[in-house]
């Protein structure tokens, strides 16, 4: 059954045709998975991997080391939520290790993403500093590799 | 003077390979999707190629034993007793060969003596018949069906034995059909081989890819160790092709024969290739699972596809190829798949490349994208509009 959500994860393009096809699961206990799946949130979103380099259009990314002093009885949680509900902390992790969050923040800028971090971030209660890392290059994101050339092809026909 | 032959009567004899001018067609056309491949289309997994990398950077690149490396044979030896509970000496019973291309050559010359027959079914691997004919053997086809989905019978090989036979060759899972016996029929074979004292050289090289049923292994079955040469390798479970590296289990007395060709012929497999094999029967297992499990996914498209659009397919247990009927249309293999390549830009094998028997079938590989394998089967539904009976 995870093999559904497993196909759907690497091409949510993929039909329940094709997927029962794949799985050998009957069509219409795949259908039923499916929209099981998008009510319980099981499948939080169907979306597109854009490379937006290729487009020219201009995005900053940074990670963001917070440190954070944890609250008594909610520990990071209603820190960590302060933080996520600003639409531009794309991607929230609590983390073992020199710091506890780690925060991916976007923007069109680095001026907006540093002026983000120092005005909306690091005053935040319960932040103790802030670490930011502008990312200058990516080479390869959720299993796709961005650049990088083609491999050797092989022997169109062989025996 | 007379004018001589340059090339022996042996060599002459032996047909041209029916795919040559395919090879030349594809070359001069752009946009083709193939499914005439004959390997993986996974690059051989990381920590293996490593391992390679760093023998050859530790400078491990002189000859290693004509046998191959000792720690390598009993990760073989291992890995055999693992799976199907044999047990074989690494030190006699087991020699590294030069992929399977190697072993089944070796094979073939350590055994047969002019006029020694030799039955296989067909349709099979192209190699079998000429690694018999060079050999100095004769080749004896046993016909296998879609009736049976190409699964060879006992009784069909029996019937081909005489005084001469020496060996039964099977390659199972097959290279075209996709076939693979189950083990009541294998037991019948053997049974047939014991009772006329045979040798059977059993290429199991797609032995990891079977989907949905388990592999038996020839030698594995009762009495067959002491009369079944194994032939095996790691070109397809371990997208290997290109390192050229393989192993043959047998009787000691065989072993030193085929060593014996081997350790003048060839000295030794590839010492690098060995030392990334040893690293591949260590620990290549999960990723291999992974493979077989992504074109078990494939596999299923491509064989509905097919039936879908008219080309008759029975269901492929094993390896990576469908072997679909063109009997919809009008065409005989080969036209059907000059025509296909270049009317539709996709290409794939003749059955009639594989034997006789292959005629009115087509061999269609899915190691490839679930996307080429979709814009094939689009494309091979139009064609077979066109040219439908």
């Amino acid at each position: 059954m995870n093999e559904i959500f497993r196909i759907l994860e690497q091409d949510a393009r993929k039909t329940p045709k094709q997927i029962a096809t794949m799985t050998g699961i009957p069509l219409a206990q795949v259908e039923e998975i499916i929209k099981k799946g998008e009510a319980d949130r099981t499948i939080l979103k169907y979306k597109t991997m854009v490379n937006w380099d290729r487009l020219g259009e201009e995005q900053v990314w940074a990670l963001v080391e917070i440190r954070v002093v944890p609250q008594r009885d909610v520990g990071f949680d209603a820190i960590a939520e302060r933080i996520y509900r600003f639409p531009e902390a794309r991607t929230v992790y609590l983390v073992s290790g020199t710091y506890d969050l780690a925060v991916f923040v976007v923007g069109k800028t680095m001026q907006e993403v540093a002026g983000f971090v120092s005005q909306k971030l690091a005053p935040l209660e319960g932040v103790q500093g802030t670490v930011t890392h502008f990312l200058l290059k990516r080479y390869k994101e959720d299993g796709e590799i961005l650049e990088g050339e083609e491999g050797p092809k092989r022997m169109p026909i062989m025996p | 003077m007379e004018k001589r032959d340059l090339i022996s009567k042996r060599v002459r004899d032996i047909p041209p390979s029916g795919i040559r001018k395919f090879f030349d067609l594809l070359a001069s056309m752009e946009g083709v999707i193939s499914l005439g491949v004959g390997e993986p289309d996974f690059v051989t997994p990381w920590h293996i190629r490593e391992a390679g990398i760093y023998s050859v950077e530790k400078g491990y690149t002189s000859y290693t034993s004509n046998y191959g490396l000792l720690e390598l044979r009993e990760g073989i030896a291992r890995y055999l007793k693992a799976r199907y509970g044999l047990d074989y000496d690494p030190g006699s019973e087991l020699l590294i060969t030069v992929g399977v291309s190697e072993g089944l050559d070796l094979a073939a010359r350590a055994i047969l003596d002019p006029g020694d027959e030799v039955i296989t079914p067909d349709p099979g691997y192209v190699s079998y018949m000429p690694c018999t004919v060079l050999a100095g053997g004769v080749f004896v086809p046993v016909p296998t069906t879609i009736e049976n989905d190409f699964q060879v019978k006992a009784q069909d090989i029996e019937k081909r034995i005489n005084p001469r036979t020496k060996a039964i060759l099977l390659g199972y899972p097959n290279n075209p059909t996709g076939a693979v016996v189950d083990r009541k029929e294998l037991l019948k074979v053997a049974q047939v081989a014991e009772r006329h004292n045979l040798i059977v050289i059993s290429d199991e090289v797609y032995e990891r890819l079977v989907y949905g049923v388990q592999h038996t292994c020839f030698a594995s079955l009762p009495g067959m160790k002491e009369r079944t040469i194994l032939l095996n390798g790691f070109s397809k479970a371990y997208a290997m092709t290109g390192w050229r590296i393989g192993y043959a289990a047998a009787p000691e007395e065989i072993i030193e024969a085929m060593m014996k060709i081997h350790q003048y012929t060839m000295m030794c497999a590839p010492t690098m290739a060995q030392m990334a094999a040893i690293e591949a029967v260590k620990s290549g297992d999960e990723q291999v699972e992974e493979m077989v499990a992504d074109y078990d996914k494939r596999r299923r498209i491509m064989v509905k596809g097919l039936n879908d659009i008219g080309l008759t397919c029975f269901e492929p247990r094993g390896a990576f190829y469908a072997f679909p009927s063109i009997k919809s249309t009008r065409l005989s293999s080969d036209e059907f798949a000059e025509r296909l390549l270049i009317e539709e830009k996709v290409a794939v094998v003749p059955g009639s490349t594989f034997g006789q028997y292959g005629e009115g079938y087509i061999r269609c590989c899915y190691a490839t994208s679930l996307t080429e394998i979709e814009e094939a089967l689009k494309r091979m539904g139009r064609f077979v509009k066109r040219h439908r009976a």
